[in-house]
Protein backbone atom coordinates (compact mmCIF):
# COMPACT_ATOMS: atom_id res chain seq x y z
CA UNK A 1 0.00 0.00 0.00
CA UNK A 2 2.62 2.39 0.79
CA UNK A 3 4.15 1.70 -2.43
CA UNK A 4 1.33 2.45 -4.27
CA UNK A 5 0.81 5.87 -2.17
CA UNK A 6 4.58 6.59 -3.49
CA UNK A 7 3.84 5.25 -6.43
CA UNK A 8 0.70 7.88 -7.03
CA UNK A 9 1.91 10.28 -5.30
CA UNK A 10 5.25 10.92 -7.62
CA UNK A 11 2.56 10.28 -10.96
CA UNK A 12 0.36 12.91 -9.56
CA UNK A 13 3.27 15.22 -9.35
CA UNK A 14 4.74 14.85 -12.41
CA UNK A 15 1.45 15.11 -14.20
CA UNK A 16 0.65 18.55 -11.59
CA UNK A 17 3.29 20.09 -13.23
CA UNK A 18 2.01 19.95 -16.52
CA UNK A 19 -1.10 21.65 -15.61
CA UNK A 20 0.72 23.91 -13.33
CA UNK A 21 2.23 25.73 -16.34
CA UNK A 22 -0.79 25.59 -18.65
CA UNK A 23 -2.84 27.11 -15.36
CA UNK A 24 0.10 29.41 -15.14
CA UNK A 25 -0.84 30.59 -18.94
CA UNK A 26 -4.53 31.21 -17.58
CA UNK A 27 -3.70 32.82 -14.46
CA UNK A 28 -1.46 35.56 -16.06
CA UNK A 29 -3.77 36.03 -18.93
CA UNK A 30 -6.31 36.80 -16.09
CA UNK A 31 -3.83 38.79 -14.12
CA UNK A 32 -3.25 41.56 -17.09
CA UNK A 33 -6.16 41.55 -19.05
CA UNK A 34 -9.37 40.16 -16.81
CA UNK A 35 -10.10 37.78 -19.48
CA UNK A 36 -10.81 34.64 -18.81
CA UNK A 37 -9.21 32.55 -21.63
CA UNK A 38 -11.59 29.59 -21.99
CA UNK A 39 -9.74 28.76 -25.82
CA UNK A 40 -6.83 27.53 -23.22
CA UNK A 41 -7.81 23.62 -24.08
CA UNK A 42 -7.53 24.15 -27.60
CA UNK A 43 -4.33 25.61 -27.39
CA UNK A 44 -2.57 23.09 -25.74
CA UNK A 45 -4.28 21.01 -28.43
CA UNK A 46 -2.69 23.11 -30.88
CA UNK A 47 0.91 22.70 -29.00
CA UNK A 48 0.16 18.59 -29.23
CA UNK A 49 -0.56 18.90 -32.68
CA UNK A 50 2.96 21.21 -33.43
CA UNK A 51 4.84 19.08 -32.07
CA UNK A 52 3.07 15.98 -33.55
CA UNK A 53 3.20 17.38 -36.93
CA UNK A 54 7.46 17.88 -36.39
CA UNK A 55 7.62 14.76 -34.98
CA UNK A 56 5.94 12.91 -38.25
CA UNK A 57 7.13 15.79 -40.87
CA UNK A 58 11.34 15.69 -39.73
CA UNK A 59 11.64 13.29 -36.89
CA UNK A 60 12.52 15.72 -34.26
CA UNK A 61 11.27 14.72 -30.72
CA UNK A 62 9.08 17.36 -29.20
CA UNK A 63 11.90 18.01 -26.37
CA UNK A 64 14.10 19.16 -29.16
CA UNK A 65 11.23 21.16 -31.08
CA UNK A 66 10.03 22.87 -27.79
CA UNK A 67 11.70 26.10 -29.16
CA UNK A 68 9.76 26.06 -32.45
CA UNK A 69 6.60 25.25 -30.37
CA UNK A 70 7.11 28.54 -27.95
CA UNK A 71 7.88 30.60 -31.03
CA UNK A 72 4.63 29.73 -33.02
CA UNK A 73 2.49 29.70 -29.85
CA UNK A 74 3.70 32.95 -28.98
CA UNK A 75 2.79 34.36 -32.26
CA UNK A 76 -0.86 32.77 -32.35
CA UNK A 77 -1.24 34.17 -28.77
CA UNK A 78 -0.06 37.67 -30.11
CA UNK A 79 -1.98 37.71 -33.02
CA UNK A 80 -5.51 36.19 -31.22
CA UNK A 81 -4.98 38.61 -28.74
CA UNK A 82 -4.54 42.26 -31.56
CA UNK A 83 -7.23 40.69 -33.86
CA UNK A 84 -9.80 39.02 -31.53
CA UNK A 85 -9.47 39.93 -28.23
CA UNK A 86 -8.13 43.43 -28.15
CA UNK A 87 -11.14 44.98 -29.96
CA UNK A 88 -13.64 44.17 -26.86
CA UNK A 89 -11.36 44.43 -23.96
CA UNK A 90 -13.86 46.89 -22.26
CA UNK A 91 -16.83 44.87 -23.11
CA UNK A 92 -18.83 43.01 -20.38
CA UNK A 93 -17.35 39.81 -19.02
CA UNK A 94 -19.79 37.93 -20.83
CA UNK A 95 -19.24 38.87 -24.47
CA UNK A 96 -15.54 38.08 -23.77
CA UNK A 97 -16.10 34.78 -22.68
CA UNK A 98 -18.28 34.15 -25.84
CA UNK A 99 -15.39 35.37 -27.85
CA UNK A 100 -12.73 32.93 -26.26
CA UNK A 101 -15.20 29.99 -26.16
CA UNK A 102 -16.08 30.78 -29.82
CA UNK A 103 -12.01 30.76 -30.46
CA UNK A 104 -12.03 27.43 -29.11
CA UNK A 105 -14.72 26.01 -31.51
CA UNK A 106 -13.07 27.28 -33.92
CA UNK A 107 -9.57 25.81 -33.22
CA UNK A 108 -11.12 22.44 -32.56
CA UNK A 109 -12.85 22.32 -35.63
CA UNK A 110 -9.94 24.18 -37.93
CA UNK A 111 -7.99 20.74 -35.98
CA UNK A 112 -10.02 18.39 -37.25
CA UNK A 113 -10.84 19.91 -40.69
CA UNK A 114 -6.51 19.36 -40.87
CA UNK A 115 -5.71 16.03 -38.78
CA UNK A 116 -9.09 14.23 -39.12
CA UNK A 117 -10.55 12.87 -35.76
CA UNK A 118 -8.32 10.00 -35.59
CA UNK A 119 -6.42 9.58 -32.32
CA UNK A 120 -2.71 10.23 -32.92
CA UNK A 121 0.32 9.31 -30.45
CA UNK A 122 3.49 10.62 -30.30
CA UNK A 123 5.86 7.64 -29.79
CA UNK A 124 9.57 8.20 -28.80
CA UNK A 125 11.70 5.08 -28.84
CA UNK A 126 14.02 4.51 -26.36
CA UNK A 127 11.58 6.55 -23.87
CA UNK A 128 8.92 4.51 -23.40
CA UNK A 129 10.21 1.78 -20.54
CA UNK A 130 9.74 2.99 -17.04
CA UNK A 131 12.28 4.14 -15.32
CA UNK A 132 13.16 1.78 -12.40
CA UNK A 133 13.85 3.36 -8.37
CA UNK A 134 13.62 0.64 -6.28
CA UNK A 135 9.80 -0.91 -7.02
CA UNK A 136 8.57 2.38 -7.88
CA UNK A 137 8.47 3.08 -11.78
CA UNK A 138 8.87 6.22 -13.36
CA UNK A 139 7.63 7.14 -16.83
CA UNK A 140 10.30 8.87 -18.52
CA UNK A 141 8.26 11.40 -20.77
CA UNK A 142 6.37 12.24 -17.59
CA UNK A 143 9.79 13.31 -16.14
CA UNK A 144 11.07 14.97 -18.69
CA UNK A 145 7.95 17.01 -18.68
CA UNK A 146 7.92 17.71 -15.15
CA UNK A 147 11.84 19.05 -15.53
CA UNK A 148 11.14 20.93 -18.87
CA UNK A 149 7.89 22.20 -16.79
CA UNK A 150 10.43 23.45 -13.95
CA UNK A 151 12.72 25.31 -16.64
CA UNK A 152 9.89 27.34 -18.08
CA UNK A 153 8.44 28.09 -15.15
CA UNK A 154 11.55 29.32 -14.37
CA UNK A 155 11.65 30.76 -17.18
CA UNK A 156 8.40 33.04 -17.44
CA UNK A 157 9.33 34.28 -13.97
CA UNK A 158 12.82 35.72 -14.50
CA UNK A 159 11.26 37.16 -17.49
CA UNK A 160 8.65 38.63 -15.28
CA UNK A 161 11.31 39.60 -12.78
CA UNK A 162 13.93 40.84 -14.09
CA UNK A 163 13.16 42.70 -18.04
CA UNK A 164 11.38 45.96 -18.21
CA UNK A 165 8.62 44.19 -20.45
CA UNK A 166 7.85 41.94 -17.46
CA UNK A 167 8.42 44.68 -15.18
CA UNK A 168 5.73 46.26 -17.61
CA UNK A 169 3.68 43.25 -17.50
CA UNK A 170 3.37 43.18 -13.69
CA UNK A 171 2.25 46.77 -13.78
CA UNK A 172 -0.30 46.41 -16.15
CA UNK A 173 -1.84 43.74 -14.01
CA UNK A 174 -2.01 45.49 -10.98
CA UNK A 175 -2.36 49.19 -12.25
CA UNK A 176 -3.21 49.84 -15.50
CA UNK A 177 -3.95 53.18 -15.50
CA UNK A 178 -0.47 54.04 -13.60
CA UNK A 179 1.11 52.00 -15.89
CA UNK A 180 -0.45 53.93 -19.22
CA UNK A 181 0.20 57.34 -17.58
CA UNK A 182 4.20 55.78 -17.03
CA UNK A 183 4.09 55.53 -21.23
CA UNK A 184 3.69 51.50 -21.44
CA UNK A 185 1.60 50.65 -24.20
CA UNK A 186 -1.08 48.69 -22.73
CA UNK A 187 -2.58 47.23 -25.64
CA UNK A 188 1.01 45.96 -26.89
CA UNK A 189 1.48 44.29 -23.42
CA UNK A 190 -1.84 42.56 -23.33
CA UNK A 191 -0.57 41.17 -26.73
CA UNK A 192 2.94 39.78 -25.53
CA UNK A 193 0.82 38.30 -22.21
CA UNK A 194 -1.17 36.47 -24.01
CA UNK A 195 1.51 35.27 -26.05
CA UNK A 196 3.43 34.36 -23.02
CA UNK A 197 0.19 32.69 -21.64
CA UNK A 198 -0.57 30.81 -24.99
CA UNK A 199 3.07 30.03 -25.11
CA UNK A 200 2.31 27.92 -21.49
CA UNK A 201 -0.61 26.11 -23.27
CA UNK A 202 2.17 25.14 -26.45
CA UNK A 203 4.61 23.97 -24.12
CA UNK A 204 2.29 22.10 -22.15
CA UNK A 205 0.48 20.54 -24.84
CA UNK A 206 3.99 19.47 -26.66
CA UNK A 207 4.96 17.75 -23.31
CA UNK A 208 1.60 15.72 -23.17
CA UNK A 209 2.26 14.84 -26.82
CA UNK A 210 4.36 11.96 -25.95
CA UNK A 211 1.97 11.32 -22.64
CA UNK A 212 -1.39 10.53 -24.11
CA UNK A 213 -3.19 10.29 -26.94
CA UNK A 214 -3.45 13.40 -29.58
CA UNK A 215 -6.68 14.19 -30.61
CA UNK A 216 -8.76 17.82 -31.80
CA UNK A 217 -11.37 17.57 -28.70
CA UNK A 218 -8.69 16.33 -25.78
CA UNK A 219 -8.04 19.80 -24.98
CA UNK A 220 -11.48 19.94 -23.20
CA UNK A 221 -10.53 18.37 -20.47
CA UNK A 222 -7.71 20.08 -19.61
CA UNK A 223 -9.40 23.63 -20.25
CA UNK A 224 -11.85 22.62 -17.26
CA UNK A 225 -9.12 21.89 -15.02
CA UNK A 226 -6.88 24.87 -16.20
CA UNK A 227 -9.77 26.88 -15.11
CA UNK A 228 -10.40 24.94 -11.95
CA UNK A 229 -6.56 25.05 -10.95
CA UNK A 230 -6.33 29.11 -11.75
CA UNK A 231 -9.19 29.64 -9.58
CA UNK A 232 -7.84 27.51 -6.86
CA UNK A 233 -4.71 29.44 -6.57
CA UNK A 234 -7.06 32.68 -6.78
CA UNK A 235 -7.09 34.23 -10.33
CA UNK A 236 -4.38 36.23 -11.23
CA UNK A 237 -1.69 34.65 -9.33
CA UNK A 238 0.36 32.58 -11.02
CA UNK A 239 2.78 30.66 -8.45
CA UNK A 240 -0.22 29.99 -6.41
CA UNK A 241 -1.69 28.42 -10.32
CA UNK A 242 1.36 26.60 -10.01
CA UNK A 243 1.11 25.44 -6.25
CA UNK A 244 -2.53 24.62 -7.57
CA UNK A 245 -1.44 22.78 -10.09
CA UNK A 246 1.04 20.33 -8.11
CA UNK A 247 -1.51 19.73 -5.62
CA UNK A 248 -4.65 19.01 -8.18
CA UNK A 249 -2.29 16.96 -9.96
CA UNK A 250 -1.35 14.74 -6.48
CA UNK A 251 -5.08 14.66 -5.62
CA UNK A 252 -6.00 13.52 -8.94
CA UNK A 253 -4.03 10.41 -8.50
CA UNK A 254 -4.83 9.50 -5.33
CA UNK A 255 -8.77 9.80 -5.85
CA UNK A 256 -8.05 7.24 -8.59
CA UNK A 257 -6.07 4.98 -6.64
CA UNK A 258 -8.33 5.07 -3.83
CA UNK A 259 -11.84 5.25 -5.49
CA UNK A 260 -10.59 4.27 -9.49
CA UNK A 261 -10.42 7.01 -12.23
CA UNK A 262 -13.45 7.60 -12.55
CA UNK A 263 -14.16 9.33 -9.66
CA UNK A 264 -11.14 11.56 -9.60
CA UNK A 265 -12.31 13.69 -11.86
CA UNK A 266 -15.38 14.14 -9.25
CA UNK A 267 -13.29 14.84 -6.58
CA UNK A 268 -11.36 18.10 -8.65
CA UNK A 269 -14.54 19.62 -8.91
CA UNK A 270 -15.72 18.75 -5.47
CA UNK A 271 -13.21 20.72 -4.45
CA UNK A 272 -13.30 23.40 -7.16
CA UNK A 273 -17.05 23.93 -5.23
CA UNK A 274 -15.72 23.82 -1.69
CA UNK A 275 -12.78 26.25 -2.83
CA UNK A 276 -15.74 28.90 -4.63
CA UNK A 277 -17.86 28.14 -1.42
CA UNK A 278 -15.55 28.92 1.20
CA UNK A 279 -13.07 30.93 -0.34
CA UNK A 280 -13.85 32.37 -3.88
CA UNK A 281 -10.72 34.15 -3.93
CA UNK A 282 -8.36 30.95 -3.73
CA UNK A 283 -6.02 29.48 -1.97
CA UNK A 284 -3.21 32.18 -2.63
CA UNK A 285 -6.00 35.16 -4.03
CA UNK A 286 -5.92 38.39 -2.47
CA UNK A 287 -9.09 39.89 -0.76
CA UNK A 288 -11.39 41.32 -3.34
CA UNK A 289 -11.12 45.14 -3.42
CA UNK B 1 4.26 75.63 -24.54
CA UNK B 2 1.35 73.62 -24.25
CA UNK B 3 -1.98 75.18 -25.48
CA UNK B 4 -6.05 73.79 -24.96
CA UNK B 5 -7.89 75.46 -27.30
CA UNK B 6 -11.63 75.15 -26.69
CA UNK B 7 -11.59 71.61 -25.45
CA UNK B 8 -15.01 69.22 -24.75
CA UNK B 9 -15.02 66.07 -23.20
CA UNK B 10 -18.02 63.54 -22.00
CA UNK B 11 -19.04 60.69 -20.73
CA UNK B 12 -21.13 59.21 -22.98
CA UNK B 13 -24.18 62.21 -22.94
CA UNK B 14 -23.07 64.00 -19.78
CA UNK B 15 -20.71 66.85 -20.65
CA UNK B 16 -18.08 67.08 -18.45
CA UNK B 17 -14.92 69.90 -20.27
CA UNK B 18 -17.13 72.43 -21.92
CA UNK B 19 -15.03 74.64 -24.05
CA UNK B 20 -11.69 74.93 -22.12
CA UNK B 21 -8.84 76.97 -23.44
CA UNK B 22 -5.71 77.09 -21.65
CA UNK B 23 -1.66 77.84 -21.78
CA UNK B 24 1.26 77.02 -19.98
CA UNK B 25 4.25 78.60 -20.96
CA UNK B 26 7.58 77.03 -20.61
CA UNK B 27 9.26 77.04 -17.08
CA UNK B 28 5.57 78.42 -15.38
CA UNK B 29 3.77 77.09 -12.81
CA UNK B 30 -0.24 77.21 -12.89
CA UNK B 31 -2.54 76.17 -11.22
CA UNK B 32 -5.65 74.74 -11.83
CA UNK B 33 -7.95 74.78 -9.06
CA UNK B 34 -11.55 74.08 -8.48
CA UNK B 35 -14.39 72.27 -6.45
CA UNK B 36 -15.09 68.44 -6.62
CA UNK B 37 -16.57 67.34 -9.73
CA UNK B 38 -15.65 70.51 -11.69
CA UNK B 39 -14.05 68.62 -14.00
CA UNK B 40 -10.04 68.59 -13.10
CA UNK B 41 -9.54 65.34 -13.50
CA UNK B 42 -11.39 64.63 -16.61
CA UNK B 43 -9.47 67.58 -18.40
CA UNK B 44 -6.05 65.92 -17.41
CA UNK B 45 -7.06 62.43 -18.59
CA UNK B 46 -7.50 64.11 -21.29
CA UNK B 47 -4.07 66.03 -21.64
CA UNK B 48 -2.74 62.26 -21.01
CA UNK B 49 -4.63 61.25 -24.07
CA UNK B 50 -6.54 58.68 -21.26
CA UNK B 51 -9.53 60.14 -22.55
CA UNK B 52 -9.84 61.75 -26.90
CA UNK B 53 -12.19 64.98 -26.72
CA UNK B 54 -15.39 65.42 -28.60
CA UNK B 55 -13.69 68.24 -30.38
CA UNK B 56 -11.13 71.10 -29.63
CA UNK B 57 -7.54 70.89 -30.13
CA UNK B 58 -4.53 70.13 -27.56
CA UNK B 59 -1.06 71.36 -28.92
CA UNK B 60 2.56 71.12 -27.63
CA UNK B 61 5.64 72.70 -29.07
CA UNK B 62 3.68 73.82 -32.24
CA UNK B 63 2.66 69.98 -32.86
CA UNK B 64 -1.18 68.86 -32.67
CA UNK B 65 -1.42 65.81 -29.76
CA UNK B 66 -4.43 65.20 -29.27
CA UNK B 67 -5.14 62.24 -30.98
CA UNK B 68 -1.70 60.46 -29.82
CA UNK B 69 -1.92 57.78 -27.32
CA UNK B 70 -0.43 58.19 -23.39
CA UNK B 71 2.88 56.86 -24.45
CA UNK B 72 3.11 59.40 -26.90
CA UNK B 73 2.17 61.85 -24.85
CA UNK B 74 4.84 60.75 -22.17
CA UNK B 75 7.39 60.58 -24.68
CA UNK B 76 7.09 63.85 -25.25
CA UNK B 77 7.39 65.28 -21.70
CA UNK B 78 3.78 65.55 -20.57
CA UNK B 79 4.16 63.32 -17.51
CA UNK B 80 0.94 62.58 -15.10
CA UNK B 81 1.45 62.01 -11.30
CA UNK B 82 -2.51 61.15 -11.19
CA UNK B 83 -4.81 61.66 -8.75
CA UNK B 84 -4.38 58.68 -5.65
CA UNK B 85 -0.88 57.94 -6.73
CA UNK B 86 -1.60 54.74 -8.77
CA UNK B 87 1.52 52.89 -7.44
CA UNK B 88 1.70 49.30 -8.03
CA UNK B 89 1.68 48.11 -4.41
CA UNK B 90 3.83 45.27 -4.95
CA UNK B 91 6.88 46.16 -6.71
CA UNK B 92 9.54 47.95 -4.22
CA UNK B 93 9.82 51.40 -4.09
CA UNK B 94 12.92 50.98 -6.33
CA UNK B 95 10.91 48.82 -8.82
CA UNK B 96 8.21 51.61 -9.41
CA UNK B 97 10.47 54.15 -9.73
CA UNK B 98 12.45 52.32 -12.60
CA UNK B 99 9.36 51.59 -14.37
CA UNK B 100 8.78 56.00 -14.47
CA UNK B 101 12.05 55.73 -16.99
CA UNK B 102 10.32 52.85 -19.13
CA UNK B 103 10.08 54.73 -22.27
CA UNK B 104 13.48 55.04 -24.43
CA UNK B 105 14.55 58.58 -23.56
CA UNK B 106 14.34 57.74 -20.12
CA UNK B 107 15.83 54.77 -19.86
CA UNK B 108 18.90 56.05 -21.15
CA UNK B 109 19.45 58.51 -18.46
CA UNK B 110 17.77 56.20 -16.16
CA UNK B 111 20.68 55.61 -13.56
CA UNK B 112 21.64 59.47 -13.27
CA UNK B 113 17.59 60.47 -12.95
CA UNK B 114 17.35 57.72 -9.87
CA UNK B 115 20.21 59.74 -8.27
CA UNK B 116 18.97 62.69 -8.95
CA UNK B 117 15.62 61.75 -7.46
CA UNK B 118 17.41 59.80 -4.50
CA UNK B 119 18.71 62.98 -3.53
CA UNK B 120 15.55 65.37 -4.20
CA UNK B 121 13.60 62.60 -2.16
CA UNK B 122 16.10 61.20 0.46
CA UNK B 123 13.60 59.24 2.40
CA UNK B 124 13.10 57.76 -0.58
CA UNK B 125 16.46 56.09 -0.59
CA UNK B 126 15.74 54.78 2.68
CA UNK B 127 12.63 52.92 1.98
CA UNK B 128 14.00 51.87 -1.83
CA UNK B 129 13.54 48.26 -1.16
CA UNK B 130 10.56 47.93 0.24
CA UNK B 131 7.32 47.36 -1.58
CA UNK B 132 5.25 50.32 -2.45
CA UNK B 133 1.85 49.06 -0.69
CA UNK B 134 3.40 49.24 2.41
CA UNK B 135 4.48 52.71 3.09
CA UNK B 136 2.32 55.63 4.56
CA UNK B 137 0.25 57.67 2.06
CA UNK B 138 2.65 60.72 2.26
CA UNK B 139 5.33 58.04 1.64
CA UNK B 140 3.62 56.86 -1.47
CA UNK B 141 3.04 60.51 -2.85
CA UNK B 142 6.49 61.21 -3.09
CA UNK B 143 7.10 57.48 -4.60
CA UNK B 144 4.65 58.87 -7.15
CA UNK B 145 6.10 62.14 -7.40
CA UNK B 146 10.17 60.16 -7.74
CA UNK B 147 8.51 57.87 -10.10
CA UNK B 148 6.92 60.80 -12.47
CA UNK B 149 10.44 62.41 -12.14
CA UNK B 150 11.52 59.42 -13.59
CA UNK B 151 10.25 59.92 -16.96
CA UNK B 152 12.13 62.95 -17.71
CA UNK B 153 9.45 65.41 -17.97
CA UNK B 154 9.02 68.59 -20.28
CA UNK B 155 6.01 69.28 -18.04
CA UNK B 156 5.00 68.00 -14.71
CA UNK B 157 1.03 67.84 -14.13
CA UNK B 158 0.37 66.88 -10.43
CA UNK B 159 -3.55 65.55 -9.69
CA UNK B 160 -4.49 66.54 -6.29
CA UNK B 161 -1.26 65.52 -4.55
CA UNK B 162 -2.35 67.43 -1.04
CA UNK B 163 -5.59 64.27 -0.99
CA UNK B 164 -5.14 62.56 2.37
CA UNK B 165 -2.23 64.00 3.65
CA UNK B 166 -1.55 65.52 6.73
CA UNK B 167 -0.86 69.90 7.02
CA UNK B 168 2.57 69.07 7.59
CA UNK B 169 3.31 66.40 4.99
CA UNK B 170 1.06 68.79 2.73
CA UNK B 171 4.22 71.90 3.24
CA UNK B 172 6.79 69.24 2.77
CA UNK B 173 5.87 68.04 -0.41
CA UNK B 174 4.12 72.08 -1.69
CA UNK B 175 8.23 72.27 -0.80
CA UNK B 176 9.65 69.51 -3.10
CA UNK B 177 6.43 70.98 -6.21
CA UNK B 178 8.63 74.47 -5.96
CA UNK B 179 12.37 72.46 -6.01
CA UNK B 180 11.32 70.60 -9.35
CA UNK B 181 9.77 73.84 -10.76
CA UNK B 182 12.78 75.92 -9.86
CA UNK B 183 14.81 73.28 -11.42
CA UNK B 184 13.21 74.46 -14.74
CA UNK B 185 10.59 71.65 -14.90
CA UNK B 186 6.46 73.24 -16.47
CA UNK B 187 4.33 72.70 -13.79
CA UNK B 188 0.69 72.12 -13.81
CA UNK B 189 -0.68 72.05 -10.59
CA UNK B 190 -4.32 70.26 -9.55
CA UNK B 191 -5.29 71.11 -6.44
CA UNK B 192 -8.59 71.78 -4.19
CA UNK B 193 -6.49 73.62 -1.63
CA UNK B 194 -7.35 75.99 -3.32
CA UNK B 195 -4.95 79.10 -1.12
CA UNK B 196 -1.60 77.01 -1.12
CA UNK B 197 -2.23 76.27 -4.85
CA UNK B 198 -2.19 79.70 -6.03
CA UNK B 199 0.05 81.49 -3.42
CA UNK B 200 2.82 78.77 -5.42
CA UNK B 201 2.22 79.42 -8.80
CA UNK B 202 2.68 81.84 -11.18
CA UNK B 203 -0.78 82.12 -12.58
CA UNK B 204 -4.16 79.91 -11.82
CA UNK B 205 -7.10 78.82 -13.86
CA UNK B 206 -10.42 78.32 -11.92
CA UNK B 207 -12.42 75.54 -13.17
CA UNK B 208 -16.58 75.27 -12.69
CA UNK B 209 -19.03 73.12 -14.19
CA UNK B 210 -16.22 72.16 -17.17
CA UNK B 211 -15.72 75.86 -18.29
CA UNK B 212 -13.04 78.14 -16.81
CA UNK B 213 -14.46 80.72 -14.45
CA UNK B 214 -11.73 83.14 -13.72
CA UNK B 215 -8.05 83.00 -14.63
CA UNK B 216 -5.09 85.48 -14.02
CA UNK B 217 -2.13 86.13 -12.20
CA UNK B 218 -2.14 84.13 -8.67
CA UNK B 219 -1.91 87.34 -6.78
CA UNK B 220 -4.54 88.94 -8.37
CA UNK B 221 -7.33 85.41 -8.29
CA UNK B 222 -6.26 85.78 -4.39
CA UNK B 223 -7.44 89.18 -4.25
CA UNK B 224 -10.22 88.41 -6.32
CA UNK B 225 -14.02 89.08 -3.78
CA UNK B 226 -15.46 86.31 -5.96
CA UNK B 227 -12.84 83.47 -5.23
CA UNK B 228 -12.40 84.98 -1.70
CA UNK B 229 -15.91 83.76 -1.11
CA UNK B 230 -16.89 80.68 -3.06
CA UNK B 231 -13.22 78.72 -2.36
CA UNK B 232 -11.41 80.79 0.35
CA UNK B 233 -14.81 81.41 2.99
CA UNK B 234 -13.61 84.66 3.58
Amino acid sequence: MAISITQSLIDGLLMGGVYALAALGVSLIFGVMKITNFAHGALITVGMFIAYQVYTSFNINPYISLPITILIMFFIGFGIQKLTINPIISAPSHNQLLLTQGLSIVLENLLLVIFTANYKSVLLPGFDKALKVGSISVNKPKLIAFGLVVVASLGVYLLLQKTDVGHAISATSVQREGATLMGIKVPKINAIAFGIGVACAGVAGALLAPIQYISPTVGEGFQLKCFVIAVFGGLGNIWGAVVAGLIIGIVESLASLALGGSWSEMVIYLIFILVLLFKPTGLFGKKTR
Amino acid sequence: MLTLENVYANYGTLQIIQGVSMEIKDGEMISLVGSNGAGKTTLLKTISGLKKPESGKIIWDGEDITSLSPDKIVARGIVQIPEGRKLFPQMSVEENLILGSYLKDAKKKRKETLAYVYEMLPDLLKKAKMPAGSLSGGQQQMVAIGRGLMACPKVLIFDEPSIGLSPLLTDIMFEIIKKIKDSGTTVMLVEQNVQNALKMADRGYVLEQGRIAMEGLSADLLNNEELKKSYLGI
